[in-house]
């Protein structure tokens, strides 16, 4: 089982690490759509010495920093979604299922909060960021971070966004020789103050729907207060930390070369960014739950490429649509070996990070929710054993978002409702 | 861009109605029970916070492009925005619009326009202009005067900063700030009180109603004129509010309401956020710019249309139009003037009239490369007619859709493949006839005769009307029953930020029947929502929002 961060670990303002402390362990999701051909995608056998199947062949690379990409992830199969009777939303059921542990009783509504603000509410206080959320598929009003069906958290389209975000000027760079605290942000402190002592006023003013978005308001200013307390504080004393450099130019959309490029420039941003301890918890969607991938000069998308192609007899699966297979798993990779890239402590990064790769179905195009394909990269600071396939067995896929956050430090026994709830965690794969 | 202003005959017909107004003969509903739904908090959408900083900090003012998203629900942002909260995230980027404002608003060159005194010393506070530079802002972007403490909080804040910074504006700035990002600006607080002439009836406050109206017809933030009326309790009065809404029916800013209305209900965000995209190798006449072109075209089209007060239901078969040289490209149709825009008439050879043959809608209801007959149907069907259509059954065999042969080549085709399979039909009968009669325009809207080689046939019937092409099922469209109906509806939900109460049932009936009578003049529909009890009264505050998960 991996340590929860200890109070201890930190100085006086529970802000910065302290001497020799261990250093942060962070967790993310990055979500692509539309699944996988589960019989070209699960490997035959589980434990380590699994062959790769050919739809996992992205992760037999060479790391940088030595050993195979397959040797820092674990492949998780045969973990389902269960409906009790409610609807199969096509690609909706499937990823809330996953990643809130519930079912929506309606079309595109989000049950519960999604594994990644349940972490995030968790350990992301004391970083500047609570939470990064970035998406590549160039759309700014989506992403599968939700702590309710009305607070969504917004994506990140533009790496060059992105870049000034936690880059910019109000970076606290720790090569940039001393620091000295910038008058203007204890003035803008003192504007927060202002705006929360309009609370009460206002609170007494309206119903208890608007009490609960009030709430939602103030609990963000008062995270903006705390971003602030930590550019006071001045950078970090973190050995693996460099300022990123500004991405060059960039091109946002579903075509493949677009997404691809988008997510290799979000990862090397993010890379530095956690290196920097700017945040703990991240999301990345790749693609679309109804994925709008697109190779150019087609008229077809990913999405209705898993409907409307047909199945070759001669080979048994759709061969565009698998084409998108694939790169979907050639961008994890991406991603993955990205945080493998950078040295951190004794090892790299990606060692205490948690990375939780998922789709929404398994067979898009039957909508299949039995066996959604799940990976996790990254040991968590030595609490996993990476390498492994293991089967789910038809047990639901909440397992393996309880095994997450008992890593990542919470008290949870029991996750998700009604049959989707969870109390046993994926032990094979705990160190 | 600027937007077009026209002038008509209305300006007399109104002007008319005024004095009746005046004169005590209310123009409103007759009575009609209402029992309405309940009020919250509103949250600007991007669209109204740029415009709220314009109309009231200065024009100059480049506002930061992406704010929060705003939550679209029942297919408005103008319901979400009775939903939406704000994110850390969100805030974040609240506070960087808000500090990148205050500083364009208090630049050397424009502060002058909006401090009316000058500080004794610039380079520190000056408590009395500070304190007349806050209540004056201060009043505009929280719809209300300041509390005593509210502007006491605002003036502490500019003095400290000014002595910190050594610099008077630049004290203000910060002073500005603390109200951009004040859940007071951010979010309309619309408030309920007992009507002391109907005791048990609810109604929105007067200052309440200033916002309501302002938003509703203008889209912005009330103007002085509206403030002193809503703070003199005019707007809770029948000669009060009638005066006020035929003010504002006649401002030119009636014009940047309607457009906010449609641009809303038909989700042309998705335009301006870069979202309409197509493949550039099948369609290289597609540019960013081209398809922004195709809104504006549109937007000008109805706003041209409805402020002369012509019949709603003819903008789905009129040929008149606006027009680019660019856009003439795309519409292989000459246009003579070479910048900018021009009146234009759809010639007959165009095979095109109304809103539905505009470039605009055939790429919005689109793929990336290719057209869809069903989204469009689904458009026309869900918005324009405020039909359900459900969502696919998860459990659908799409075997029979496969392309298997390649033997398919026009989307009539494929489709048939749908309506021959009866857990496909129940929908597809309702929207693939409709869209199938746009198919003679493709993912960007040119027209085309032909898909992969073979004829297009557009014919088909819309509630059993039958039709040849685009043009016949506009008419369609426009003789259907349910076209005004739907379109007071959806103004009703736009105008009270939810969806209507069982209560509200009458007068919605009500108001199609006035709107008819009307000759489906909307400017006329605008009014009498403005003056009903649905937009007037209310049940008091919404209940806490129930969980999604809730059995």
């Amino acid at each position: 089982m991996g340590l929860p961060l200890l109070d201890c670990f930190l100085n006086a303002n529970g802000t910065a690490l302290a001497q020799g402390a261990p250093l942060p362990l962070r967790f993310g999701a990055w979500m692509w759509g539309c699944g996988v051909n589960p019989a070209r995608w699960t490997p035959s056998s589980e434990g380590t010495d699994f062959e790769l199947p050919v739809e996992l062949q992205a992760l037999d690379r060479e790391l940088a920093t030595g050993g195979k990409l397959r040797e820092q992830v674990s492949i998780l199969s045969g973990f389902d979604v269960r409906l009790d009777g409610r609807p199969n939303f096509p690609h909706t059921a499937g990823l809330m299922g996953t990643l809130t542990g519930s079912l929506p009783l309606q079309d595109y509504t989000v049950p519960a909060p999604t594994l990644d603000t349940i972490i995030a509410a968790k350990i992301g206080g004391s970083t500047r960021f609570r939470s990064l959320e970035m998406s590549c598929t160039g759309n700014p009003n989506q992403s599968y971070s939700y702590e309710s069906q009305s607070v969504f958290n917004a994506p990140e389209i533009s790496p060059v966004a992105l870049y000034t975000r936690v880059f910019g000027p109000e970076f606290a760079d720790p090569n940039a020789g001393p620091f000295t605290p910038d008058p203007r942000v204890m003035l803008r402190q003192s504007v927060l103050s202002a705006v929360k002592a309009d609370r009460d006023r206002l609170l007494q003013r309206v119903g208890e729907h608007d009490k609960q978005r009030l709430d939602q308001y103030f609990t963000s200013v008062r995270q903006l207060e705390q971003q602030l307390d930590i550019l006071l504080d001045g950078p970090a004393d973190l050995e693996s930390c460099v300022r990123a450099a500004a991405p060059g130019p960039e091109s946002l959309g579903t075509e493949v070369g677009q997404s691809m490029s988008t997510n290799q420039l979000m990862a090397s941003l993010l890379s530095f960014a956690l290196a920097c301890d700017q945040t703990r918890v991240f999301s990345m969607m790749f693609s679309d739950r109804i994925s709008g991938l697109r190779q150019p000069g087609s008229s077809a998308q990913h999405h209705q490429l898993t409907h409307d192609e047909a199945l070759d007899p001669a080979i048994g699966y759709q061969p565009e649509a698998t084409e998108f297979v694939y790169i979907s798993m050639e961008a994890w990779a991406d991603f993955v070996e990205r945080l493998a890239a950078i040295p951190e402590g004794d090892g790299t990064l990606l060692d205490n990070c948690l990375v939780f790769g998922h789709s929404d179905v398994s067979l898009a195009k039957a909508h299949g929710i039995t066996g959604i394909p799940m990976m996790i990269a990254g040991t968590a600071r030595g609490a996993l054993t990476p390498g492994l396939h293991v089967g789910g067995a038809t047990s639901p896929t909440t397992r393996v978002g309880l095994t997450i956050q008992q890593v990542m430090g919470l008290n949870t026994e029991s996750w998700g409702s009604r049959s989707m709830e969870a109390t046993q965690p994926v032990s094979e794969i705990l160190a | 861009m600027r937007t077009i202003h026209f002038t008509n005959a209305r300006l007399t017909a109104a002007a008319g109605l005024l004095l009746l107004a005046a004169a005590g003969c209310s123009s409103s509903s007759p009575a009609i029970p209402v029992d309405a739904g309940p009020v919250a908090l509103r949250r600007l959408t991007a669209e109204q916070f740029t415009r709220s900083v314009h109309d009231v900090l200065g024009e100059h003012i480049t506002v930061p492009s992406r704010i929060d998203p705003d939550d679209r629900r029942s297919g408005l942002l103008a319901v979400g925005a009775s939903f939406a909260s704000v994110t850390p995230s969100g805030f974040e980027k609240y506070e960087a619009a808000a500090a990148a404002v205050a500083e364009q608003a208090l630049d050397a060159s424009h502060r002058d326009d909006l401090v009316p005194c000058q500080p004794a010393v610039a380079t520190t506070g000056d408590e009395p202009c500070a304190r007349t530079f806050i209540e004056r802002v201060g009043r505009r972007l929280f719809r209300r005067s300041l509390s005593q403490a509210e502007t006491d909080a605002r003036v502490e804040i500019a003095n400290q900063a000014a002595n910190t910074l050594r610099d008077f504006y630049a004290g203000l700035e910060l002073g500005l700030m603390s109200l951009l990002v004040s859940p007071e600006f951010l979010f309309r607080v619309e408030l309920a009180e007992a009507d002391p002439s109907r005791p048990s009836t609810m109604r929105l406050t007067s200052i309440s109603m200033a916002s309501r109206l302002s938003y509703l017809l203008w889209d912005s933030t009330p103007d002085d004129e509206l403030l002193a009326a809503g703070e003199n309790g005019d707007l809770v009065t029948e000669n009060g509010l009638a005066a006020q809404v035929e003010r504002m029916l006649l401002s030119p800013n009636l014009e940047t309401g309607i457009r906010a209305i449609f641009s809303d209900l038909y989700d042309f965000k998705q335009f301006d956020e870069g979202l309409v995209r197509k493949d550039n190798a099948l369609f290289p006449v597609y540019t960013q710019t081209m398809v922004e072109e195709a809104k504006e075209q549109t937007l000008r089209t109805i706003v041209g249309h409805l402020i002369a007060d012509e019949d709603y239901r003819g903008l789905f078969t009129t040929p008149e139009t606006f027009m680019t040289r660019r856009l003439g490209v795309a519409y292989r149709l000459p246009v003579a003037t070479a910048n900018g825009w021009e009146p234009y008439t759809f010639p007959e050879e165009s095979r095109r009239a109304g809103l539905l043959s505009h470039i605009s809608f055939n790429a919005l209801h689109s793929h990336p490369g290719r057209s869809s007959a069903t989204l469009r149907g689904k458009f026309v069907r869900e918005v324009l007619l405020c039909q359900d259509i459900p969502t696919p059954p998860a459990n659908i065999d799409f075997s029979i859709v496969e392309n298997t042969e390649g033997a398919l080549r026009t989307a009539r085709e494929r489709l048939e493949k749908h309506v021959a399979s009866p857990a496909c039909a129940g929908c597809h009968t309702l929207t693939d006839p409709i869209g199938l009669a746009l198919e003679s325009f493709d993912a960007i809207g040119m027209f085309r005769e032909e898909e992969n080689g073979a004829p297009i046939d557009t014919s088909g019937e819309l509630d059993g009307i039958a039709y040849e092409d685009a043009i016949g099922m506009g008419e369609a469209l426009r003789d259907n029953p349910a076209l005004g109906p739907c379109l007071v509806r959806t103004l009703f939900r736009y105008a009270v930020g939810r969806g209507p109460e069982s209560g509200e049932e009458a007068l919605l009936e009500s108001l199609a029947e006035r709107f008819a009578n009307s000759g489906y003049r909307v400017t006329e529909l605008l009014r009498e929502i403005a003056l009903s009890d649905g937009f007037r009264t209310t049940s008091g505050p919404r209940d806490a929002e129930p969980s999604g998960d809730e059995p």
